[in-house]
């Protein structure tokens, strides 16, 4: 039984989808050194650290008739969403508020990483930005509506849209053997709306990095952190929603929930670098001709089995 | 309801009506679109503090996603979209003034005087549950006219948008294949 | 008390719904308007729900304000750009010779 335990899970949280993500991110950095054929140190899996303190003394860039208002507030919304979306996974057995619509809400929080975006690229008054933010616009129209239904068919079949009832139903067998296409549409949704790896598209190399093209210092940092720390929630509720949550043998139950989402953030991060970046326009035609209805009947499934139940 | 829930609603209202203010004196047509989110936010915030969470926190993504749209359309067509030169779009402004209070105070006179009736019954333990049973059940009708409505709605929608028919995509004779459209997608082209 | 204040709220943003959809020009911000109309109707609708009668009905007003809400705006901006792709407008006033 999922609980809600005092005020300390608030900061503990936190810490550990920030934790997740500085292993996102080392490993990340290991396997571009490995591709590109230099020795995979534990040093190299450091860089991206120095690289934060190297932002943190970064003077942010003024631009003219920027809206700075808009723009801190789209840099600040990517991460603060992340952060909010945790709140709903439990760990082990705990949660911070194992909220009767945890499912909706971590929906909501990963669509307000749109507006965050489009903010974060209108903000600065600079077309290359601008554009990025457009394309993270056109992508999210693509990927949002399989990533619904693939939310909605675990939560059908655990008539509830409660995250720590739904890792609760999967006593036995877990939702991601006999949903894959849900999992496989949440997963693309996660590398979606964490704009990394085939879905970079946003901050390409194109357009001379995009929404993050004009963002310096602490912006910057915030803007990526927001990517990587969604990367790391996403993984982290895969977990409760299709890999049976905290249950398993031996360990305790917060030992599993770490096990499985870094299991899934490293299947994650290996993908980033082994697919291509997908245009938007071409992704939207195969998400809505494709995906769309794979994952409507992928939903009826687990509809017919609790109607049969 | 407690303290807790009192500053809440108070909170959230306040800050929905200074949105609604700032949707129609903002010179930027970002901010205000992004004004608007935040005033509807803050009601899918009431709804939530009203005790109704799946509608309340639905009414936050839906309109989060309608309101970046709507900034891409107000981008596309109005003439002054980033607000650098002031201008004002108005027509009968003081008649509006006079109507729109005339409506308040008629509004807020009979918010006053009507004797409300006392509450009927408890509310049920699972709010989205109620809803979800109602929608499949007594209302499906309901349910049905919505849905056709929604359904109707895209259909018409794509209908006056797009400027292109069926004989631009497959020919006079309708008889080529593969559509013939300006953006290629990913699906076999 | 609360209820009374609460429905003050709902007025307030029908009332400046009103007003930006009867003042404004531009078809997009017409729409602003009519959206914080629709707010300030799901508003009252949680009050009447909440304060009154807690039964399903209230809610299916909420789950019907919503949906027009979308209708509203997806043929908003399908009027928009058919208006605008034929003489490039989007001030209602300039689509006058459309009445009657």
């Amino acid at each position: 039984m999922v609980e809600a335990a005092g005020w300390w899970p608030v900061l503990v949280a936190p810490a550990l989808l920030l934790a997740g993500a500085v292993l996102a991110v080392a490993g990340d950095a290991m396997l571009a050194a490995r591709y590109a054929g230099r020795p995979a140190r534990a040093a190299v899996a450091a860089v991206p650290l120095l690289e934060v303190a190297r932002l943190l003394a970064q003077q942010p860039r003024t631009l003219p008739k920027a809206d700075r208002l808009l723009w801190r507030l789209g840099v600040v919304t990517v991460p603060v969403a992340a952060v909010l979306s945790v709140l709903v996974i439990p760990f082990g057995h705990r949660a911070v508020a194992d909220l009767s619509v945890g499912v909706v809400w971590f929906n909501a929080m990963e669509v307000l990483t749109w507006a965050g975006l489009w903010l974060a690229g209108w903000g600065p008054n600079a077309a290359f930005s601008l554009i990025g933010g457009y394309r993270f616009v056109a992508q999210g129209l693509a990927y949002e509506l399989p990533l619904m239904f693939a939310l909605i068919s675990p939560a059908t079949a655990a008539q509830s849209l409660g995250v720590g009832d739904i890792a609760e139903a999967q006593q036995g067998l877990w939702f991601a053997v006999w949903m894959p296409v849900a999992f496989a549409g949440y997963l693309a949704g996660v590398l979606a709306f964490a704009f990394l790896g085939p879905f970079g598209y946003p901050a390409g190399r194109d357009t001379a990095a995009g929404v993050l093209g004009e963002t310096a210092g602490v912006d910057r940092l915030l803007l990526q952190a927001g990517r990587w720390l969604w990367l790391t929630s996403g993984a982290a509720m895969a977990v409760p929603l299709f890999l049976g949550g905290a249950a398993g043998p031996g360990v305790p139950g917060w030992a599993w929930s770490a096990l499985k989402t870094l299991l899934v953030l490293a299947v994650l991060v290996w993908s980033l670098r082994r697919l291509p970046v997908l245009r938007a326009d071409r992704y939207a035609e195969f998400a809505w001709v494709v995906l769309v209805p794979l994952t409507i009947a992928q939903a009826l499934v687990p509809a017919l089995v609790v109607l049969d139940r | 309801m407690d303290t807790v829930r009192l500053a809440l609603l108070a909170g959230l209202g306040v800050l929905a009506l200074a949105g609604g203010v700032l949707v129609f004196t903002c010179d930027s047509m970002a901010r205000v679109t992004f004004a608007l989110l935040g005033s509807l936010c803050c009601v899918g915030g009431v709804v939530t503090v009203l005790g109704l969470p799946y509608l309340g926190v639905a009414i936050v993504l839906m309109m989060v996603m309608e309101m970046v749209i709507m900034a891409v359309f107000m981008i596309a067509y109005m003439m002054n979209p980033a607000g650098l030169m002031p201008m004002s779009m108005l027509h009968n402004k003081r008649g509006s003034l006079l109507v729109s209070g005339a409506v308040f105070a008629a509004l807020v006179a009979a918010v006053l005087l009507t004797p409300w009736p006392a509450r009927t019954g408890p509310p049920p333990p699972d709010t989205t549950f109620q809803l979800g049973k109602a929608l499949m059940g007594t209302q499906m009708l309901t349910m049905l006219v919505l849905g056709f409505a929604l359904l109707a709605t895209m259909v018409g929608a794509t209908v006056l948008a797009t400027h292109r028919g069926r004989y631009d995509r497959f020919g006079d004779d309708l008889g080529r294949r593969q559509a013939r459209d300006p953006a290629g997608g990913g699906v076999g082209r | 008390m609360t209820f009374e204040l609460v429905l003050v709220l709902a007025a307030g943003l029908f009332s400046i719904g009103l007003f930006g959809a009867l003042s404004q020009q531009s078809i997009v911000m017409i729409m602003m308007g009519i959206e914080l109309m629709i707010g300030g109707i799901i508003v009252a609708a949680a009050a009447f729900w909440h304060f009154l009668a807690p039964a399903a009905d209230g809610q299916v007003v909420i789950v019907g304000a919503v949906v027009a809400m979308a209708v509203e705006m997806a043929m908003g901006f399908a009027v928009t750009t058919a208006i605008y792709r034929a003489r490039q407008v989007d001030m209602t006033d300039m689509a006058e010779d459309l009445k009657g």
